[in-house]
């Protein structure tokens, strides 16, 4: 049966063939990407960073970037590390012998793109935060409530956005995001 | 017929703001009228001289329209642009007339004219207040006779549409550094000072445009010109600034805790032909740092007797009906005051030509200006006199006029009565906030005083009366400095509060306090011959302020009557506090975009569509949707189910088990926290193995179970139940947090990193083993309960051998991305093998068959390990474990507490129902004693016979015992069993 098990398992993304948005604020799934839920006690930091090859950041609502490798501060000992380039994430931190928790949540999360003059209004359609770039910068982050969904965001530019969620919850997120997106625009 | 004729017999040339050639037709009653664009349903009836518009909500009065903005109680409509766009209760004085408006008036049959409810007002001695208290004691069954069904739908207002709501409603969150609500004179100017700083600026007004009291206000110039067109261009300004947003046809309804306020923004309501893409409402929750109130005041009505008929009105409401609208509210019109103020609606009707029949003046001494003012235009002033009836059923048509403590009366004819007794300044959003007021004794009304938030009060809002005062006030609370010189044509004194002459204790006429409520000034003074001495009694007692008006002109009046007949000062009866929202707010806005799809997230696993497209029906499961069973064509879902149990046991089936909670606890600690947390020993696992877990809380009661597998020596893969995973996650992590922290072990959730395929039967083996690498799955190399890393058609996946069914099984975790992948060939291979797709129903069916036990079903929080059956589950060497301690409790160790147990029906084809009580003696006295309750029941088809679980007191000591469940219609007769119904030797999990 071996012809079986040559036929590698292919690949369906959460929000594969979905798009939508408005002319002032798109909305795009992003590609796959490797992602790592890393928890790790303060001493331990320097170490980690190294062997990831980005410096984990310590201040809250901030995030790191390096080499296609993105480091979000979550909490005091919790980061999430998305990897959309060079890949090796999870056995570089494997290979680290300080004492932490790598976790594989590549497949858990998935990532909306949004986009445009309006990206930060389509957000605050369901999102509370002050998304100012004077509160927010390009670079902040923050994991946060999105209508009645727990939300991971990144400000990846002025005008644009990275949402991280659960799969499960992806298609309330577009949703929501889809009628704030044409609010926006009104 | 020029345009201006057209649009109401009551418009006055050059009057008003409205563009006369722009028309909007709408009907009232079936009516057709004609209007013009900007103005509100008010103003477009009165412009055709119709003043009665409902009735009211007791007594079925004829009620007119009694204010121009807000605060309106009486003009309540039901306004509709087709069935299902229909809104009840909607103040005329703020909606706006829209072409093809349908306008219907409310709380009359059958017309508005001759309404049999009038019979109310006949009656009244009986409705009086404390009515329904007394009535709606006894006796118990007019309940359901006469109180629910006839009472109180006579007392209802509007009806309310039953189509589903077409519209959409936006919502939106902003944070700003001063919001500003309310935009007349003091607050343009607040907003041009804040906004000069640079600060981001809110400016909310509820009203169609800027200006405030200046819309009837036609005598204040500011900056050299008419104060409306001033407002108008300080709002231009504003809205050039990038750092202010100007909200019109807005209203700040709330003023919540650190700076929250809630905003209703009206989209559409005003156009004829909205758009699709608008919103009706939209929502704003906004975070600012300051507040700055600027919400002026409200003029309040005289009481009187039979103040509430058509044609009487608020004399700053004749005003803006006049300046605003160009429409004059009669032809012969009266003014009764107490205050400066309704002498200037005199003048302004009287330059517009409508004739003043009389300003009634209860003060002997009035301002000297307004006097003089009224003497060169020639009206007639009665000083210390007072209004003390009124006739005309369906419109005033005169007055009665009399010398205050005399007795000759005189009637005078009029078409509209005006009144005044002063102004109350709008402390509504000061007192969200929980700010104190304090009472201005020598101006009889409440003030702010004491903040609780970063917010300040300006102008009329804060008893500040003269203008340049006002304005110097504003500019300073918005932080910056604005030079803005403004001055009125008169000061303006006096203002009164409680009952007017002829309506005092003695008497025992109608004058109204409370229009919406039809509370009147008598009412007041029974709630406190009956015993009600504080403000928040009387108010209960009476209902006064307890109408969606909030009581904005009753409030303070009911106070000083109160007050009057306590002998005690107002300030010692106290005031009531207001709450949000400041005037009612639509569903639609407060819910927003949490409908249909967005009402709760619909949670699917990876291989949702694939199982959707097998046919499959399927059940909720928390948020998640789980797949039930997979009916086959023809097939029932009792069919289906027994087909599938049956299928799994002799052959096969595939299940998505997707949705169980997965925790990865990781760490060099991650053996003894397990230890801490389960009732079982997790240190004695070896790597590669998998073990089923008990977990209690602290008072011993099973909280969760699952299974566990060891992949590492520091890295535990743990199952929870689906509704359990993120509590018990949480549980963990309150542990780790708080009694644990020394421990080096970190917990992520990873259920949805797996897609997860359970394989169940005698051919699982042979149907996945052609797709997994790297691993001999073989029953000797892979005996139940291991677990391990492997490959899955090509895959990185997690395979574990174990079952909830009794049978040989593996469950494949793959990454969710691979699920819908790995599933089809699984299926593929599967349905040729003779196996089935099976969901939650025949899951639940063959765990039971094996007396699995799930918990939150066959455990309901008062279940110990030992009351399941799973004692060896517990850990008899373990010095610590959250329950430990709990499990000694004399309660959970004594003897005869309900255990869980099988039940045999003694007819097999009798099923139990789930929840079922069960006694030993079907024949003893009701009420009789309980024994426990049936937790599971189901037709097994694989024993031919129906099957139950149950928690039974003493229930292990009555194996073969006969017990009785009595139903509606019969008793059924059971046998106590042990729980497991197939397969009692357990071979087949080890196939």
């Amino acid at each position: 049966m071996a012809d079986l098990a040559l036929n590698m398992a292919t690949r369906t993304l959460p929000l594969s063939g979905v798009h939508g948005g408005s002319s002032v604020a798109r909305l795009e799934p992003a590609s796959p990407a490797a992602r790592l839920s890393l928890r790790a006690r303060s001493e331990d930091v320097a170490a980690l960073s190294t062997a990831l090859g980005i410096a984990l950041p310590v201040k809250p609502k901030t995030s790191a970037s390096s080499h296609g490798r993105t480091a979000l501060w979550l909490g005091p000992d919790e980061w999430l590390v998305i990897d959309e380039g060079q890949g090796g994430l999870l056995q570089a931190a494997n290979d680290c012998a300080a004492p932490h928790s790598a976790t594989d949540v590549s497949h858990r999360n998935t990532a909306i793109l949004v986009s445009g003059p309006g990206a930060a209004m389509a957000i605050n359609s369901g999102c509370p935060l002050d998304l100012s770039l004077k509160a927010f910068p390009v670079g902040a982050c923050s994991r946060t409530l999105f209508g009645k969904i727990e939300v991971v965001l990144l400000r990846t530019a002025e005008d644009a956005f990275r949402v991280e969620v659960w799969r499960s919850f992806s298609d309330y997120a577009f949703g929501l995001l889809s009628e704030g997106a044409r609010d926006a625009a009104l | 017929m020029s345009a201006s004729e057209n649009s109401g017999g009551f418009r006055i040339k050059g009057a008003g703001r409205h563009t006369p050639a722009r028309t909007a037709r709408f009907t009232f009653d079936g009516k057709s009228y004609t209007a013009l664009e900007g103005d509100t349903v008010a103003s477009a009836l009165l412009a055709h001289g119709v003043h009665l518009v409902g009735r009211s909500f007791k007594y079925h009065r004829p009620r007119g329209i009694l204010t121009s903005g807000p605060e309106e109680p009486n003009a309540l409509l039901d306004v509709s642009r087709d069935a299902a766009r229909r809104q009840p209760n909607v103040r005329a004085t703020v909606q706006e007339v829209f072409d093809g408006a349908k306008i219907a008036s409310q709380n009359r049959w059958p017309s508005l004219t001759f309404d049999v409810g009038g019979f109310n007002d006949v009656l009244s001695p009986f409705f009086a207040a404390g009515f329904y208290y007394k009535t709606f004691m006894w006796p118990r069954e007019a309940w359901h006779r006469l109180y629910e069904p006839i009472i109180r739908r006579a007392a209802g207002l509007g009806e309310a549409p039953k189509e589903v709501d077409p519209d959409h409603y936006a919502s939106r969150f902003a944070h700003c550094d001063v919001l500003i609500a309310g935009a007349g004179v003091a607050g343009l100017t607040a907003a041009l000072s804040a906004a000069s700083t640079g600060a981001n600026v809110f400016l909310v007004d509820e009203q169609p445009e800027v200006g405030g009291a200046l819309h009837y206000d036609a005598a204040t110039t500011i900056d050299g010109q008419n104060g409306y067109d001033w407002a108008q261009s300080a709002a231009a300004r504003l809205k050039a600034m990038p750092n202010v947003t100007l909200l019109t046809r807005t209203t700040v309804f709330g003023y919540y805790n650190h700076g929250f306020i809630g905003l209703a923004e009206r989209v559409t309501d005003h156009m004829a032909r909205p758009g699709r893409d608008l919103p009706r409402e939209r929502l704003w929750q906004v975070r600012t740092k300051k507040v700055v109130i600027a919400t002026g005041s409200i003029e309040r009505h005289m009481v009187f007797a039979n103040n509430d008929r058509p044609g009487i009105m608020l004399a700053s409401a004749a005003r803006s009906f006049l300046n605003h609208h160009g429409v004059a509210v009669g032809r012969n019109v009266g003014v009764y005051t107490a205050h400066d103020s309704a002498y200037e609606a005199a003048f302004d009707l009287k330059r517009a030509g409508v004739s003043i029949a009389a300003i009634v003046d209860c003060r002997a001494d009035p301002g000297a200006a307004v006097l003089e003012e009224a003497r060169a235009l020639g009206i007639d002033v009665l000083t210390g006199h007072s209004v003390t009836d009124t006739a005309g059923r369906l419109r005033i048509k005169s007055m009665t006029v009399v010398r205050n403590g005399g007795s000759d009366t005189r009637k005078i004819k009029v078409d509209a009565l005006l009144m005044s007794a002063g102004w109350t300044p709008s402390v509504h959003l000061f007192s969200q906030s929980r700010g104190k007021l304090r009472f201005d004794d020598s101006n009889q009304r409440f003030l702010p005083d004491i903040y609780a938030q970063n917010c300040v009060s300006v102008g009329g809002c804060n008893g500040t009366d003269d203008i340049a005062e006002l304005i110097e006030e504003a500019s300073a609370a918005g932080g910056g400095s604005v030079s803005v010189t403004a001055a009125n044509r008169f000061e303006w004194t006096g203002g009164m509060i409680g009952a007017a002459e002829g309506a005092g204790p003695d008497t025992a006429v109608k004058a109204f306090v409370d229009f919406q409520h039809d509370v009147t000034a008598k009412d007041i003074r029974l709630a406190v011959r009956e015993g009600m001495h504080s403000i928040e009694h009387i108010k209960r007692f009476t209902t006064n302020g307890m109408a969606s008006d909030q009581g904005k002109l009753s409030n303070m009046h009911g106070l000083a009557i109160a007050a009057e007949m306590l002998g005690r000062p107002i300030p010692q009866v106290g005031l009531t506090t207001f709450r949000a929202p400041y005037t009612p707010v639509t569903y639609g806005t407060l819910v927003a975009h949490s409908r249909d799809d967005l009402f709760d997230p619909a949670r699917k696993t990876p291989m949702h569509a694939l199982q959707a497209a097998a046919g499959a029906e399927f059940e909720d499961v928390g948020n998640w949707k789980r797949a039930w069973y997979f009916p086959k064509r023809g097939e029932d879902m009792h069919a289906a189910v027994n087909r599938e149990c049956r299928t799994v046991r002799e052959i096969g089936g595939v299940f998505d088990a997707s949705t169980l909670g997965k925790i990865e606890v990781v760490g060099p600690d991650a053996a003894q926290f397990l230890n801490l947390l389960y009732t079982n020993a997790w240190d004695t696992l070896k790597p590669g193995k998998s073990r089923y877990g008990i977990m209690t809380r602290e008072d011993g009661f099973i909280y969760d179970d699952g299974v566990v597998g060891r992949l590492a020596e520091d890295r535990f893969h743990v199952t929870t139940t689906t509704g359990g995973a993120p509590r018990v996650l949480h549980h963990m992590e309150d542990y780790l947090q708080t009694e644990f922290p020394h421990l080096k072990v970190w917990l992520t959730s990873t259920t949805e990193q797996w897609a997860v395929i359970a394989v169940q039967g005698p051919k699982a083996r042979e149907i996945i083993a052609p797709l997994v690498e790297g691993l001999d799955i073989s029953n000797e190399a892979f005996p139940h309960m291991s677990v391990s890393e492997c490959s899955v058609m090509g895959v990185p996946a997690r395979l574990f051998r174990m079952s909830f069914t009794g049978e040989l099984g593996f469950e494949v975790n793959v990454p969710a991305d691979y699920g819908p992948a790995v599933w089809t060939a699984i299926r593929d291979r599967a349905e040729a093998l003779g196996a089935c797709l099976y969901g939650t129903e025949t899951m639940h069916v063959l765990r039971a068959e094996k007396g699995y036990i799930i918990v939150g079903q066959d455990t309901d929080g008062t279940v110990t390990p030992e009351d399941a059956g799973l004692s060896w589950a517990v850990s008899k060497k373990k010095t610590d474990f959250v329950g430990i301690r709990g499990l000694q409790r004399p309660d959970l160790v004594r003897g005869g507490r309900k255990q869980l147990v099988g039940l045999k029906t003694k007819d097999p084809r009798d099923v139990l129902e789930e929840g079922a009580q069960i006694v030993a003696d079907p024949n003893q006295p009701k009420p009789m004693t309980m024994l426990g309750h049936v937790t599971s029941s189901y037709w097994s088809e694989n024993c031919g016979r129906s099957i139950a679980m149950a928690l039974v007191a003493g229930g292990k000591a009555r194996m073969g015992e006969t017990l009785y469940v009595p139903m509606a219609d019969r008793t059924i007769a059971v046998e106590v069993s042990d729980m497991v119904f197939f397969d009692k030797e357990g071979g087949r999990i080890n196939g």
